[in-house]
């Protein structure tokens, strides 16, 4: 299931006849000289995107890159101006309007960047609201709520008005309204940026506990790099509607693809992201006295404070099965620390 | 250079000619079809009659009664109630019942008529903008032509009487509830709707779900409008034989009668407090969910 939700050749642009400014973009004029000739903005550029089932997708750009565009278009509250969306097989551009209602309503969810909870309904009655436009029985909606009432935290607050609870209590109500239709593609859109940071971490470590147990399909949206690293499995990164480097966040921080993603990721802590194995000296025949063995997982930070206790300045890398994949100089290990000073192409 | 301080007018004859045959289509059309729009607007008129025998003939303690019992249950407010039963007592002791009893009736007939007909005309032009810009001159001439003008063609249809005087009353107050139900729903929260869209809500769900509970209190303001510009017209809908506080005023002006024309108009005024106070408070208890 490599292929969960595949985005092949889409394009959005904004504005009136956008068919002849379709074609321009296709030869390769720019968001500027678009909107300078034709009066149209280009939301999206050719998006190529493969999105794995059961992980979370980040993807990543600056306001205006064109994010909320594209995670609108998954479940079409922005229709395209050309290209192909399938879920699960499911061409989604072509469900015609009451299947396009029950796509929504069984298969994914949203969860907004301001919260938009209904304000004249109870937090219980938020909750439900994805299982009550599908016409179910008030008992069994009533039931499921309150599991995920539950499970957000936020117990014995079934009867208040989303307005009494703070903005991290808020965004709980917006995950459990979400999930509680069970929908397999959860939607985020920037779903923590109006939070302030501790409560925002504290939410990342709600989501990742969450996932952990449900395995859903997350396309997360972020222009916080440091949010991307810790929750992503894999980032897209966006800029002027266009992929610019889809990877591991490993790889982003490594071998960023040009200036634009190397500027995003500058001021990052590289000691406490980078992990172990993404820079060790692959080897297995290392005599491993008196030297401390690591976790492949480890950060650079970690490694850096075992390597200092040894006598020899390197540090071995095992695997989660405990046989030795490599070693760590500490040369090595401060040059991974390190910002890379390597010439990079320049962004057009 | 006379055409320059004399406007190029139409000559008399051909001017008088114009209006004749306006007058004359109006008047032939009013007379081939006039018994049939009367015919059609007769359980409307049996309605209003019915309304106003019940509020004449309901023994005065019990209505008094019933009028406070509602302004409680939409109020809730002691000093309402306090003071809506003084003024009708005062009304009551001035000789002014019956009068304030016909002219309740036909404010509510109007306001009832006013939200079946303008809250869907408000929820269409809120849905389209073609909807909107077709229907928003034809408000700007409801509330701007002076009401005499069309009291002539609702005359000359429908004769004297009390449904002639509901239409003119009507056309009057129906405005603001159209416009205000328009702008509530419009102004609901684009990311609220948005949610409710992304969850798989059809057109209805979200509109009786989420539009018309979010705009009710734009759409109760205007119903207070509604109400008290309907009460504005009593006097003027008096003139073509609409029972009630108008025609003492009417009475009090053609015959300069201060104290009558006082007393009937401050009547008016104590009706148009009673009735905002309390639309007033529904709107507010409406928006509960927004206080602390």
């Amino acid at each position: 299931m490599n292929n969960f939700i595949k985005i092949k050749n889409l394009y959005k642009i904004f504005g009136n006849n956008t068919t002849e400014a379709l074609n321009l973009v296709k030869t390769g004029l720019s968001k500027e000289k678009l909107l300078e000739k034709t009066n149209c903005v280009l939301g999206l550029n050719n998006i190529n995107l493969n999105i794995p089932k059961g992980k979370i997708h980040v993807i990543m750009g600056l306001s205006g890159s064109g994010k909320s565009t594209l995670i609108r278009h998954l479940n079409r509250l922005i229709e395209p101006t050309f290209g192909e969306i399938t879920i699960d097989g499911v061409n989604v551009l072509e469900l015609n309007n009451k299947d396009l209602l029950e796509y929504r309503q069984k298969n994914m969810s949203m969860v907004f960047q301001k919260f938009a909870l209904f304000p004249h309904k109870t937090i219980l009655e938020n909750i439900s609201y994805g299982l009550m436009v599908q016409n179910i029985s008030e008992q069994i909606y009533k039931e499921k709520s309150q599991f995920w009432l539950k499970r957000v935290g936020l117990e014995g607050y079934d009867n208040y008005y989303p307005n009494q609870l703070s903005g991290g209590m808020q965004q709980r109500v917006g995950l459990a309204r979400a999930l509680a239709t069970d929908a397999e593609i959860l939607l985020m859109d920037e779903a923590f940026s109006a939070l302030d940071p501790l409560i925002r971490a504290e939410m990342q470590d709600v989501l990742i506990d969450l996932q952990l147990e449900l395995k859903k399909t997350i396309v997360f949206i972020t222009h916080d790099l440091d949010e991307a690293l810790k929750i992503g499995e894999r980032i897209s990164i966006l800029r002027d509607g266009f992929v610019v480097q889809d990877d591991n966040p490993q790889n982003i921080i490594l071998n960023p693809s040009d200036d634009y993603v190397s500027d995003f990721i500058k001021d990052i802590n590289r000691s406490r992201v980078i992990k172990a194995k993404s820079i060790m000296t692959k080897s297995v025949s290392i005599s491993k006295e008196n030297v401390p063995i690591i976790d492949s997982e480890m950060v650079l930070e970690e490694v850096l404070q075992e390597i200092t206790k040894t006598k020899n300045y390197f540090v071995l890398v095992k695997d989660k099965k405990d046989k030795i994949i490599g070693r760590i100089t500490l040369n090595e290990l401060l040059t991974g620390i390190q910002r890379p000073r390597k010439e990079i192409k320049k962004y057009a | 250079m006379e055409w320059l301080t004399k406007f190029p007018e139409m000559d008399r004859s051909g001017l008088r000619e114009f209006k004749k045959t306006v007058d004359n289509a109006f008047t032939s059309f009013s007379r081939n079809y006039g018994e049939g729009i009367e015919n059609f607007f007769d359980p409307l008129l049996s309605f209003l009659v019915a309304f106003e025998k019940l509020f004449l003939n309901t023994p005065w303690p019990i209505t008094i009664f019933a009028i406070l019992l509602i302004c409680w249950l939409a109020s809730r407010s002691i000093i309402i109630i306090a003071g809506t039963f003084l003024s009708f007592l005062l009304i009551g002791y001035f000789g002014m019942w019956e009068d304030t009893m016909s002219t309740l009736a036909i404010i509510l007939v109007a306001t009832l008529l006013c939200i079946c007909i303008g809250i869907p005309i408000g929820i269409a032009m809120a849905r389209s903008n073609k909807v909107q810009a077709l229907i928003l001159p034809i408000l700007d001439v409801m509330q701007t032509i002076p009401s005499f003008v069309y009291l002539i063609p609702v005359v000359m249809l429908l004769g004297i009487g009390k449904v002639p005087g509901l239409i003119a009353v009507c056309i009057y107050a129906i405005p603001p509830i159209v416009r205000l139900t328009n702008l509530g729903i419009r102004l609901v929260d684009k990311d609220v709707l948005e949610a409710a869209e992304s969850f798989g809500a059809n057109y209805w769900q979200k509109l009786f779900g989420i539009q018309i509970p979010l705009a009710l209190p734009t759409i109760f303001a205007g119903v207070n409008q509604t109400i008290m510009m309907a009460l504005a017209m009593v006097v003027i809908a008096s003139m073509i034989g609409v029972q009630g506080l108008g025609l003492p005023v009417l009475r009090a002006i053609s015959n300069q009668y201060l104290a009558l024309g006082l007393m009937n108009g401050l009547a008016i005024v104590v009706l148009a407090i009673i009735f905002d106070r309390v639309t007033q408070r529904i709107g507010k208890r409406m928006q509960r969910y927004k206080s602390d």
